[in-house]
């Protein structure tokens, strides 16, 4: 993974304020390093190098722990995520009724795998693990909507539905 | 006081399907029909039938309306809550009867089930501290603090036989006996909601539905083993549930039921949420805590065990949601009325998560020792379509399939672990004929390599080579040695790996070995997928008895891989086929075959 994000950084100085704000109110906690981190990337919608940098000062730990602790979730992003981000569900569940060829159709459509970005930055694609929705199998989401009882055939309305 | 209740699940599964604006709709239309006095609309946990959401109950009648849409709430206000009139066409089926409404108690999904987790689930509002009060919450605890020694309660959790509900079923008063046992001034309570098995959602049902329930459990647990501080470990994809326990937190806060001095007891707990970063390894007891600490949440080894060296390297029991949602009723009913259910050595209920296919998914709480069989064609309703049952997985990725053989087997720990799998958090996917077990052998693997938190080589690496060598099987390039090989290589990983994520990581694939080899063969010998999942395996030819040469097919192909004369049989090209099974959806004639 490249430790510099391709995309360039335009972070504000609200947003700075903003986590140094909530570095202050950490600082000290045991085990304050993921809440921060949590924090930041809500401000900035992913974490770039610039914003651990920011971390591992306020915080005083090294860049390398918060660097290692970024790589090592599947939530924290390096990279900044579509404006409508897509999840198709591969849980169990989802799997079994057909959630594969559903993300598929995805990939054939938007024209990207799996944590990748659109050119244009509308959206980003992903595959997650069991949104706990397993009635509803299968099951996407965009953004905070989420869409079940899905079949191949509804993915194009839905994707169309967010490119206006 | 109200004349009638109006109770709307507000659970995930319900939400997704759109409960939140069924509320607000009926909100707004009970204010117009000026019943907002008379008539209250209460959002609650999960009622268990996740299939049917949007659901909802009207009380006093008991009314089970299902898959609601906010175009049926003017009707469902102006009929049933004005004029009194039930709204039939909107009632799940299996309720109506002719001049009356049946008790969904009475109904097949929830005859057989007893309700002890889940008790308060889609019956209170969640978001309201005085509810959970008035159903007996916190009484558990204000007897602990003021009647019972914390040796009192460990013996009474031990008699009740509680076993961990998180998945390896080990005794929770032993354990808390273990932490209680161990000398520090600083002592912790964890709470594993990291609930991270694909397919199991049945401690965000609790936290969602009864989050009080937790928190009694956890001041009660800090009682026993002598902690004032706890931490609840809980999934960020779980939205619903952290805002419920945040307000759940205040609320106790406020009403002194956490924090200092507790029922003027001289006892103080408080309770902190951490939220999860999605890796499925943070579930295991020591990368959990790793985790808390702020850290790449890496397992430990063993011993010491956490009840000695833990969280912050103090003393720490760690228990799954489940568990503790259990700990209340015990305390105050009774170790004996806990251990009256069950099996010898499996007391009490399980939830279990209905999911794959089976007509009623959902969540399901049931005695120990009910069967299979119970649990799929009587409470969930049986397979859909016709199809036949193959198999249950039930343990996740750590756990096994369950085949057709093993269909009366009484449900419980030992059971399931005779029988190569195991209870795991309580996952139960349903898979028929349609479904290949090497395939599915090798969607967990997936999931294991993609999760393996790359410690330990045994994990890492053999992880990826068992995928390695099921993706060639899938693909038809298999040996019969590579079975053995497998085989082998899964043995190897199960005594060697560090933590119970590697050592749990081959079961789906020694289960599936043992009980559809024939499957696995099938692939290998024959090069052939019995269940028609494994596009490698698979080749799509057109009968010419039933092709009306209509042309539909060779249109949608997107290889071009079909040629024919209008009005007469068309042929694919196996060369340029692609095996997307385009034509095969779009044939009116049922001219395509797949094998």
């Amino acid at each position: 993974m490249a430790m510099k994000s391709s995309v360039p950084f335009t972070g504000t100085k609200e947003q700075e304020t903003e986590l140094a704000a909530v570095i202050t109110e950490h600082k000290g906690q045991q085990g304050a390093l993921i809440p921060v981190m949590q924090k930041a990337q809500e401000i900035y919608g992913y974490l770039p190098i610039e914003v651990q940098e920011q971390i591992a000062l306020g915080l005083g730990v090294p860049l390398e722990k918060v660097y290692g602790v970024a790589t090592f979730y599947a939530q924290f992003a390096l990279n900044p995520k579509g404006q409508y981000k897509i999840s198709v569900c591969l849980g169990t569940a989802c799997y079994v009724k057909g959630s594969g060829d559903i993300f598929n159709k995805l990939r054939e459509l938007l024209g990207i795998d799996s944590g990748e970005c659109t050119p244009d930055g509308r959206f980003s694609l992903e595959a997650c693990r069991c949104i706990g929705a397993c009635g509803l199998a299968p099951v996407l989401t965009v953004n905070d909507d989420v869409y079940g009882r899905l079949t191949v055939d509804d993915v194009e309305g839905i994707v169309a539905k967010y490119n206006n | 006081m109200y004349r009638s209740h109006v109770l709307v699940c507000g659970g995930t599964g319900c939400t997704s399907s759109g409960s939140a604006k069924i509320i607000e709709t009926l909100e707004s239309e009970i204010a117009k029909a000026g019943l907002a006095e008379e008539v209250k609309v209460i959002r609650t946990g999960c009622f268990g039938l996740c299939a049917l959401g949007p659901i909802m109950i009207v009380y006093p009648e008991g009314c089970f309306y299902s898959m609601v849409q906010p175009d049926d709430i003017p009707e469902i206000v102006s009929e049933h809550l004005l004029k009194g009139r039930i709204v039939t066409r909107l009632l799940y089926q299996e309720t109506v009867q002719e001049d009356n409404v049946k008790s969904l108690n009475e109904t097949q999904f929830y005859k057989k089930q007893v309700r002890v987790a889940l008790r308060n689930c889609g019956v209170i509002n969640p978001e309201n501290i005085d509810e959970y009060i008035a159903v007996d919450g916190y009484a558990a605890l204000g007897k602990v603090l003021t009647e019972m020694t914390p040796d009192d309660v460990i013996q009474v959790i031990k008699d009740s036989g509680l076993r961990g509900r998180g998945g390896a079923g080990f005794p929770t008063g032993t354990k808390w006996s273990f932490a209680k046992a161990s000398k520090s001034d600083q002592k912790y309570v964890c709470c594993n909601a990291d609930e991270g098995d694909p397919g199991a959602f049945m401690d965000r049902s609790v936290l969602e539905g009864d989050p009080h329930a937790v928190l009694e459990a956890m001041a009660i647990a800090g009682y026993a083993i002598g902690a004032n501080q706890g931490y609840i470990y809980v999934r960020a994809e779980y939205p619903i549930a952290v805002k419920r326990l945040e307000i759940a937190i205040g609320q106790a806060r406020e009403y002194g039921l956490l924090g200092k001095n507790i029922f003027d007891s001289g006892f103080d707990f408080d309770i902190e949420i951490r939220l999860g970063a999605g890796a499925f390894v943070c579930g295991e007891e020591t990368a959990l805590m790793t985790s808390i600490e702020g850290n790449r949440g890496e397992p430990r080894p063993r011993p010491p065990f956490p009840a000695v060296k833990g969280l912050f390297q103090e003393p720490t029991i760690l228990n799954n949601v489940e568990t503790y949602a259990n700990v209340a009723q015990i305390i105050l009913k009774g170790a004996d009325w806990f251990a009256s259910m069950g099996t010898e050595k499996s007391k009490g209920t399980k939830v279990f998560a209905l999911g794959g296919k089976i007509h009623n998914t959902g969540l399901v709480e049931i005695p120990m020792g009910t069967t299979l069989r119970e649990v799929i064609e009587e409470i969930g309703g049986g397979i859909p379509n016709g199809k036949k049952f193959k198999a249950a997985q039930t343990g996740g990725p750590s756990g096994g399939c369950i085949p057709a053989s093993h269909y009366d087997v009484p449900i419980d720990y030992d059971n399931l672990i005779a029988i190569g799998s195991m209870m795991g958090s309580g996952g139960l996917i349903v898979m028929d004929e349609d479904n290949c077990m090497v395939d599915i052998a090798k969607f967990f693997l997936e999931f294991t390599v993609d999760e393996s938190c790359g410690k330990c080589t045994p994990c890492r690496i053999g992880t990826k080579r068992l995928y390695e060598l099921l993706d060639k099987i899938t693909r038809g390039n298999g040996t019969m040695e590579d079975l053995d090989r497998m085989e082998e290589l899964c043995y190897y990983i199960k005594e060697n790996a560090l933590c119970g994520l590697g050592q749990t990581a081959p079961n789906p694939v020694l289960s599936t070995l043992r009980y559809f080899r024939d499957e696995y063969e099938a692939h290998i010998k024959e090069k052939r997928c019995p269940a028609g999942v494994c596009k490698h395996l698979l080749s799509f030819t057109i009968d010419p008895e039933k092709c009306r040469g209509c042309t539909l097919c060779s249109r949608v192909c997107p290889a071009g891989a079909i040629t024919g004369q209008v009005k007469n049989p068309h042929v694919i090209d196996p060369a340029k086929c692609l095996k997307c099974g385009a034509c095969m959806e779009k044939c009116k004639f049922g001219a395509i075959i797949k094998k």
